[in-house]
């Protein structure tokens, strides 16, 4: 069995129900795997939920957490998006204190990154960036000059390319 | 339409199940439950001393139907005392409903008297569980408990209900579902043909093949397919703790168990083995021993429902997903149209090498147990074997004394032999023995136990009496927890560290006559026999035979652990393959 490890971007759409997040969740910490992100909202049928979430592991790890997912009687379809291409966002809101010659050199880099600064004041700059993690993570490297005062993740989201679809 | 209270809902639906039994305990939350049991002509209720022996026996029920069983417990310290019954079932895969009461909806969140998130608690060990919002819903849920508990891989489901919706106050039209469907369930039924055929060949061209089958075999009512395929093959076949029963445990073709305590020629054919063929079994690390040393030159089929089961701790090389009867029966036409059988030659030297394992080391080899004069725990089940034909439903409780029931008592059926493999529980044999005596009344049912487990349920010796289940226990006294003495022996010095009971244990006779049942002594070698047939010859009354056995005895062959291969085993306190 490999032990390369990788990561992995699992969407799934489970019953709109309560308690069934709670048992996705609650198999990761039953079995020893991890949660990198979470990420789970409605979708456009209102009895399903489309929970996305990354883990890191080997090939037999991931092969167990599908396997052990699909089990649940709450989980309906899932995907592991990694196999095939797809696209993948997260999105990032940073709180930086942005004073004197500062205040440009971010407004620069949020032009760098095509985010937005969606919130101002005198002192500090609240930036929207949109993308897949490694571009978020790059974005707070490249303003780690700046103080950043607050930084908030939704956890990766993420859609198959072409025609492939995660539907009932 | 029939009007129903959500409660009598609740009990006609186990009804128009076909609910036979319920095992449970009473309690506020539930009390709308039972005052329908009490309207109720056609389930029987049967009131247990202790929620986890309602799981025990629901267990017990069920492992000898194979329907699921069914428990009726309280909220608070009724669901949770059921938690451990709940959880041995989950590790056996074994079908159950439970019912728990919960307070009322309004009340959930508020710490209520006798409130317990239920189905949060139960979660990791449940194969599905459903919280009741709406008592409308009450047949539509039971039927899919009863659905998800029975198919595909079985295992216990939680149906926790307010007390609010059980009221009887409110009516609902009354209508128990022929079929259900569930959007997201659909359990493996059929296997891969193209995999199958790829194990026949296998199969075919095995030169030292092994047959290892577990639990799965039982569950998935399989066994006669078993039969003929090993039958057909000529193939020697191992079980599992699980298995035991699957495949004649008296058959020539039968290694005996596998695994930790398993025979010498199971765990040796194993490791020496080219083809294994693993049926409705899970690799468990009390079969493997180290994975990384496991059957090193063995390619691996793989049968099984569960995919989860599959490839988890030893890589299969023909997985083949689905039910046991199935694949095997599939499997069986396969060979009928084959022209090609196995290689006979091959197959004879196999049987030959095994059966010089056997002759040296088997379980009936001379110098097996060391003379002491003393009653050895044995002896006293090969006696058992012999006074009940081999023939009694058996189930135990952990620890030496099942060890060696799975070693000497030879099962010759499936459903015959009752304990709990997976998790180990100790306090599970009395109540799992009255739970087969439900299901069989006309069945000699025996548990075997130690002074040690028996205690962990004792109260049951009352349920006993209330509903006259003339079980027999059989109670391999050896005044300590044997099977942590072994250990301690073993890895720690022989510092007995709280494993010994000193002078504390009951005088189990005087017991037995205060619960009105009958309790006999055994303490010498020339009276067990007799003892015995004693005993059995009291059809109608709950005997206990507290028989003192040598208490330095251990459990062999043991394998060796840690970082020991399947063939690495101790074969009595001084020798070592």
């Amino acid at each position: 069995m490999s032990e390369k490890q990788s990561k992995r971007i699992i969407s799934l759409l489970m019953e709109n129900a309560p308690g069934a997040l709670s048992r996705v969740v609650g198999l990761f910490s039953q079995r020893g795997y991890n949660i990198e992100t979470l990420n789970v909202a409605p979708t456009d049928d209102a009895s399903l939920s489309r929970l996305t979430l990354t883990t890191i592991g080997s090939e037999h790890n991931i092969e167990q957490i599908t396997k052990n997912l699909n089990k649940l009687i709450d989980v309906v379809k899932l995907v592991d998006l990694t196999e095939g291409s797809h696209i993948e966002r997260e999105l990032m809101l940073v709180k930086v204190k942005a004073t004197g010659a500062l205040r440009e050199e971010v407004k620069r880099c949020v032009d760098i990154f095509r985010g937005q600064i969606v919130d101002v004041t005198s002192t500090v700059y609240t930036i929207q960036i949109v993308g897949a993690s490694d571009k978020l993570d790059a974005f707070v490297q490249a303003v780690s000059d700046a103080q950043i005062l607050e930084v908030v993740r939704s956890g990766v989201s993420g859609i198959a390319r072409g025609e492939k679809v995660l539907s009932l | 339409m029939e009007m129903l209270s959500g409660g009598d809902m609740l009990v006609r639906s186990l009804q128009d199940q076909g609910v036979e039994y319920v095992f449970g305990y009473p309690g506020g939350s539930a009390l709308h439950i039972y005052d329908a049991i009490f309207r109720n002509k056609a389930v029987k209720h049967i009131l247990v001393r202790h929620e986890q022996a309602a799981t025990h026996a629901a267990d017990g029920f069920a492992r000898v139907t194979g329907k699921a069983g069914v428990v009726l417990v309280t909220s608070g310290p009724g669901a949770t005392n059921a938690i451990t019954g709940i959880a041995t079932a989950y590790m056996d895969s074994i079908p159950m409903v439970v019912i728990s009461g919960q307070v009322p909806s309004e009340k959930i969140g508020e710490d209520a008297f006798q409130e317990t998130d239920m189905v949060g608690v139960s979660r990791p060990i449940v194969k599905h569980s459903f919280l009741v919002k709406d008592a409308a819903e009450i047949p539509e849920i039971v039927k899919k408990a009863f659905y998800i508990a029975e198919t595909g891989r079985p295992g216990p489901v939680v149906i926790d209900v307010p007390k609010d919706v059980t009221s009887p106050a409110e009516t609902f039209p009354y209508e128990y579902p022929k079929k259900v469907k569930i959007r997201s369930y659909f359990p493996a039924e059929k296997g891969h043909s193209g995999q199958i055929k790829k194990a026949v060949q296998l199969l075919l061209e095995a030169r030292r093949p092994v047959i290892y089958s577990g639990g799965g075999v039982v569950l998935g009512d399989a066994s006669k397919q078993l039969r003929e395929l090993a039958r057909k093959l000529n193939y020697p076949v191992t079980n599992t703790l699980m298995g035991l029963g699957a495949f004649p445990g008296t058959d020539k073709q039968f290694l005996g168990m596998l695994g930790m305590h398993g025979t010498f020629e199971a765990n040796t054919a194993m490791h020496h083995a080219d083809v294994i063929l693993a049926i409705g079994a899970r690799f468990d690390d009390r079969v493997t021993n180290t994975p990384e040393k496991f059957c090193p030159g063995a390619k691996i089929i793989h049968i099984d429902i569960d995919p989860a089961s599959i490839s988890k701790t030893i890589q299969a090389d023909i997985p083949i997903v689905g039910s046991v009867q199935s694949v095997l029966s599939e499997m069986l036409e396969l060979l009928a149209q084959s022209k090609e059988s196995p290689d006979e030659q091959a197959l004879a030297d196999w049987w030959q090498q095994i059966e010089d394992w056997r002759g040296r080391h088997g379980l009936y080899t001379k110098n097996r147990f060391e003379e002491t004069g003393q009653i050895k725990p044995q002896e006293v089940i090969q006696a058992l074997h012999e006074v009940t034909g081999g023939d009694a439903i058996i189930t135990s409780d952990v620890g030496q004394h099942q060890m060696f029931t799975a070693q000497y008592y030879h099962f010759n059926r499936p459903r015959q032999w009752v304990n709990s493999g997976g998790l180990g529980t100790m306090g599970f044999g009395l109540p799992a023995a009255m739970g087969a005596q439900f299901a069989e009344r006309d069945q000699q049912v025996v548990c075997v136990t130690g002074e040690g487990s028996i205690q962990m349920c004792i109260q049951e010796l009352s349920t006993c009496t209330q509903y006259h289940l003339p079980v027999k226990i059989i109670c391999l006294n050896n005044q300590a927890l044997g099977m942590v003495r072994q250990w301690q022996d073993l890895h720690y010095d022989g510092r007995y560290s709280e494993s010994l009971y000193e002078e504390s244990l009951p005088d189990f006779e005087k017991l037995m006559e205060a619960y009105g049942h009958v309790g006999i002594k055994v303490t010498e070698r020339s009276e067990l026999k007799s003892k015995l047939e004693e005993c059995f010859a009291m059809k109608d009354r709950v005997v206990f035979m507290d028989i003192y056995v040598d208490q330095s005895e251990h459990v062999y062959p043991m394998q060796v652990a840690p970082n020991g291969a399947m063939r690495d085993m101790w074969l009595s306190k001084t020798e070592r393959t």
